[in-house]
């Protein structure tokens, strides 16, 4: 299943609308990665709430893009987590460092718009 | 003639009828003549007891006229559940005594020990009974043993039952008591932790903290540990682990309040804390979430002056 990535203002929004197979999110990698040069983004975010599962492979796949598009010049935020995947992520030892997180979309975007304005 | 005949022919054999009857007499009968035994010593029997509870030291909580009153209607129960041979009154009866003298601190070997004393002192009033009538003694201690023991199990087991519930549901209260979850400020919540943390209740408490986050939208959780005494390597990780969680849901936690016992304690684990946030204090906390969250606490005399 195809991840669509808007563009809002200076972000870059892909949300995950169903569990994906580990292609898809390989594809969401480097879709994500290719546009937000292409698109002259600042930041980007990838909003997971309507999963209910997070495997270590998604969880290393997340921390991936999250690196990647840091050294492509821009910040990434993982916004949704539900609190059942965050209890089981972190008994699984998925603990995504590094990687910022925020409750929801609106979250996410005040923490991206405090970032670039800090940053500017 | 012939009836004459048949009449002193038939004697003999309703002899033997009555004869056999008197060996085989079923246990009800045997039952009914000790329960009227039993109620005919009532009274001496029951003060028999009494004293035997006393001498034994048993029921010290409670005193001479409560041993009493409660041997005099433990006694009459005995006897009808003897009688009627169904334990339900019984059982009814120890559920209710067990109520009343469980806060009182009477322990289960008291419990036991007095019932298994009346058990004695019945037991020894049929051996003085019946001591010139050994068969006789042996039928009634047939008929007697298996209802006795069933009556001690019903007791003991109603006592204890009872025990189990009371604890249950003592668990079940301080279990919903103990983790609040509480919003002070907006985007603030405070997690005060007391008393034992097991890993049941870590569990919960975590699952309490990050539904609180998502309903709350908080930025900030401050976790307060003044009221845990203790901690283990399992308990600080749980605690690594809450805060991790928080974490993906975008939030960021404080620890305050680690006693010395405590801090010592995971310096000698090696759990890592180093990415927790840890303040000496609640306020110290409160004071710190407010400064993440951009608030500005300014005492209004001073705002005036």
């Amino acid at each position: 299943m195809d991840v669509p990535i808007l563009k809002q203002g200076d972000f870059l929004i892909a949300t995950i609308q169903a569990a994906l197979t580990d292609a898809d999110l390989l594809q969401l990698r480097t879709g994500l990665v290719q546009k937000v040069v292409s698109c002259r983004a600042r930041g980007v975010i990838v909003d997971v709430t309507s999963l209910d599962v997070m495997d270590s492979f998604a969880s290393r796949t997340l921390r991936e893009v999250a690196q990647m598009i840091r050294l492509r010049g821009a910040e990434t935020v993982i916004v949704g987590i539900q609190p059942e995947v965050a209890f089981a992520m972190v008994q699984l030892g998925l603990k995504l460092e590094d990687v910022a997180t925020a409750l929801d979309l609106e979250e996410g975007l005040a923490h991206l718009s405090q970032r670039s304005a800090s940053g500017a | 003639m012939t009836r004459i005949d048949s009449g002193s022919n038939t004697i003999p054999v309703r002899d033997e009828y009555v004869g056999i009857a008197e060996n085989d007499r079923p246990t009800s009968v045997l039952l009914r003549e000790l329960v009227a035994h039993l109620r005919g010593n009532r009274t001496q029997l029951r003060e028999e007891w009494a004293r035997r509870i006393t001498e034994a030291k048993l029921l010290t909580a409670m005193t001479k006229d409560e041993i009493f009153a409660e041997a005099t209607s433990v006694y009459d129960n005995y006897v009808e559940a003897l009688e009627t041979g169904t334990f339900e009154a019984l059982q009814a009866y120890a559920r209710d005594l067990s109520e009343r003298i469980i806060p009182r601190g009477v322990e289960t070997d008291e419990v036991v020990g007095i019932v298994l004393l009346l058990r004695d002192v019945l037991a020894r009033s049929l051996f003085a009974k019946y001591q010139n009538d050994f068969t006789m003694l042996n039928r009634i201690l047939d008929a007697y043993e298996p209802a006795a023991n069933r009556i001690a199990n019903t007791v003991a087991v109603g006592f204890v039952q009872e025990r189990e519930r009371i604890i249950r549901e003592q668990q079940e209260a301080i279990r919903e008591l103990s983790t609040p979850v509480l919003q002070v400020r907006e985007r603030l919540l405070i997690l005060p932790i007391i008393g034992v943390i097991d890993p049941q209740r870590a569990r919960q408490l975590t699952e309490q903290l990050l539904r609180g986050i998502r309903t709350n939208r908080a930025k900030v959780v401050v976790i307060d540990i003044t009221g845990v005494a203790a901690m283990d390597a399992t308990v600080a990780n749980h605690l690594v682990q809450t805060v991790e969680a928080s974490r993906l849901l975008g939030a960021t936690v404080i620890v305050t309040g680690l006693s010395p016992e405590i801090a010592q304690t995971i310096v000698n684990i090696g759990v890592d804390l180093g990415k927790m946030n840890t303040v000496g204090d609640l306020q110290g906390g409160i004071e710190q979430a407010e400064r993440l969250l951009g608030y500005k606490v300014v005492a209004h005399t001073t705002e005036t002056q």
